[in-house]
């Protein structure tokens, strides 16, 4: 890609500035949006390019926004930039450096949706830099971008950041639901799914960050541009947050479809000190390790070719693993991560995280019997399929990938009782 | 009382939601409890209940489960240093430990003069920055990436020399 469709900061370092941002094209897609489409266009143009969702899922926006129920308002837009998944910081680095395309994102899909109100779910962490958004939303309702009778129409808009409290589960939409509402951030059964009874019961959209932000350049070059980036089945741009043991972490903007192979060597400059490379999470904590074979490293990152070699795309955030890693102590780190991030509302993913941490604990301290690698094994069964939500299922997928392709690291570390 | 102290903010945060739905306003109510007292005691949780109309214990729920809210005292300062997985293989285990034993503590533990706690916390997004740590202070929640120890130390002599001034 010759420019940065999403991370255009890094062509034009000012962009952060509104009137860098108008100077560039700003809000010419609201714009015209607003004066020249009805919704049911600018949601028709949304699924004819496919833009399927960021944050994981990938879901496409447009028939997720199609499923509003008809003729119930007030309806939502909730933003979701709740990032919390170890390896994502994509997210971040939009709002930071490119915030007035994600702002002009909500402001488009909200159009589509028919809200007159827009809430952005930061993650609390994120304190400084939701400080700073609402800066940028103030200088909107100066300009007349936001609020009453924008461009002169009958359509009025806000927007309001709202800061969680440290809870990764609230990335998921409807705990993030349950989190805004003023409680604690569990998920609910669906259906009803948001659409229909989301935010305070009313029909919501609920979209990622860097979904939200792909579209100002969808209305303002067209479908047929955006299906020429990336892949048929997976159209576009997207951000790639690159960890672990490479040379240049950092994200990597590139059109789906991209390999690893040219992810990790080509833009991240390959592995750090010399070492070869051992395995890969294609998608954070939340899919299974994948070993670092040539048929894996020549895989394209699209949502269709990672689940073919066993693994998942889902946010896109690669963390790479050398020939020094233990994969039982990989293994050990993600399940903590998930045995102190479940939410405690159903029992396989509470109490399942909580027996693998203490599996992998004692694998960790070799206080453990050869048979613990497969009682290990059974309760990571036992979890699957059977969770409330997809906390639990991810937090399996590391350990039984870690098993079955590095079951060596974990037999090492038997018997030798320290 | 926050009431009688903050009238004003308490109204702007209510005003982003509708009426009917305050209770929505908890985290944001949270925060200012914090921030007014260190952390969120027993009593400024039946403060944000009595605004929202909710039984207290719905709201200590809240505290509880956030692990942003602290419902007992600290260090003046949380210094809370990322030691997820993506942070680990850039040594911000190591980062964490030799903290600790620069300010003579074990993790979780507060410094001598009340003003540094250090704790471990999961991923913040700042997994190409490792070693990166988060500084929960009286004012918000400041980041702090591509850290060393030097680094670390000197921004903790800054704070001291601020809490000395002050």
């Amino acid at each position: 890609m010759p420019e940065h469709i999403l991370l255009r900061h890094r062509d034009i370092p000012e962009i952060a500035d509104l009137d860098v941002y108008l100077k560039h094209g700003g809000f010419k897609a609201f714009e015209d949006v607003v004066k020249n489409q009805t919704p049911e266009q600018v949601i028709d143009t949304v699924k004819a390019a496919n833009l399927r969702g960021r944050g994981g899922a990938g879901f496409p926006a447009g028939v997720k926004w199609s499923f509003l129920t008809p003729g119930v308002f007030p309806r939502y837009v909730v933003a979701n930039a709740d990032e919390s998944e170890p390896g994502t910081f994509k997210d971040r680095e939009i709002m930071e450096g490119n915030p007035y395309q994600f702002l002009e994102g909500v402001a488009i899909c909200s159009y589509a949706a028919q809200a007159n109100t827009a809430y952005v779910y930061c993650r609390g962490e994120f304190w400084d830099l939701a400080h700073e958004l609402e800066g940028k939303i103030e200088a909107l309702y100066g300009r007349g971008l936001l609020g009453e009778g924008i461009f002169d129409s009958d359509y009025s808009l806000r927007i309001y950041v709202h800061l969680g409290a440290g809870a990764y589960i609230c990335g998921e939409e409807t705990a993030l639901l349950s989190s805004m509402e003023g409680n604690i951030g569990q998920p609910r059964l669906r259906p009803p799914f948001p659409a229909a009874e989301g935010l305070f019961a009313k029909p919501t959209v609920i979209n990622n960050v860097e979904t939200l932000t792909n579209l100002p350049p969808i209305i303002n070059n067209g479908v047929e541009w955006y299906r020429s980036i990336g892949t048929e089945k997976s159209t576009g741009p997207k951000i790639f947050s690159l960890s672990g043991h490479v040379e240049r972490p950092g994200n990597y903007e590139l059109p789906l479809g991209t390999t690893f192979r040219e992810l990790i060597f080509e833009h991240g400059g390959g592995i750090r000190d010399g070492k070869a490379i051992k395995g890969i999470l294609p998608a954070g904590a939340s899919a299974p390790l994948l070993p670092a074979t040539d048929e894996v490293l020549d895989t394209p990152m699209d949502y269709e070719s990672v689940p073919k070699v066993g693994s998942q795309l889902g946010s896109a955030s690669v963390i790479v693993l050398d020939e020094t890693v233990d994969i039982a102590w990989m293994a050990y780190k993600t399940t903590s991560f998930f045995k102190h991030e479940s939410c405690g509302k159903c029992t396989p993913c509470r109490e399942g995280t909580y027996w693998m941490y203490h599996i992998l604990n004692r694998i960790q301290n070799g206080n453990a019997e050869s048979e613990d690698i497969d009682l290990l094994k059974r309760v990571a069964l036992g979890i699957q399929g059977k969770c409330f939500c997809a906390l639990g299922e991810f937090s399996i997928t590391p350990v039984i990938a870690g098993i079955e392709h590095f079951r060596s690291d974990f037999e090492a570390l038997i018997g030798d009782g320290k | 009382m926050l009431v009688n102290k903050y009238p004003k903010e308490i109204d702007r945060i209510l005003d982003k939601f509708p009426p009917e739905r305050k209770r929505a306003a908890a985290l944001p109510l949270l925060y200012l409890a914090q921030r007014e007292y260190g952390h969120v005691s027993k009593e400024a949780i039946r403060e944000v209940a009595g605004i929202l109309d909710v039984d207290p214990t719905q709201v200590g729920g809240l505290v509880g489960f956030y692990t942003l809210l602290h419902d007992k005292p600290g260090g003046k300062y949380r210094l809370q240093v990322c030691t997820d997985l993506p942070c680990a293989l850039r040594g911000a285990e190591e980062f964490a430990e030799e903290l600790c034993d620069n300010l003579r503590i074990k993790m979780g533990e507060t410094t001598e003069d009340g003003l540094i706690t250090v704790e471990e916390v999961k991923c913040l997004a700042g997994c190409d920055k490792a070693p990166m740590f988060q500084l929960q202070a009286p004012d918000g929640i400041h980041y702090f990436e591509n850290q060393d120890i030097e680094s670390a130390m000197e921004l903790i002599e800054e704070l001291r020399q601020r809490d000395d001034d002050a």
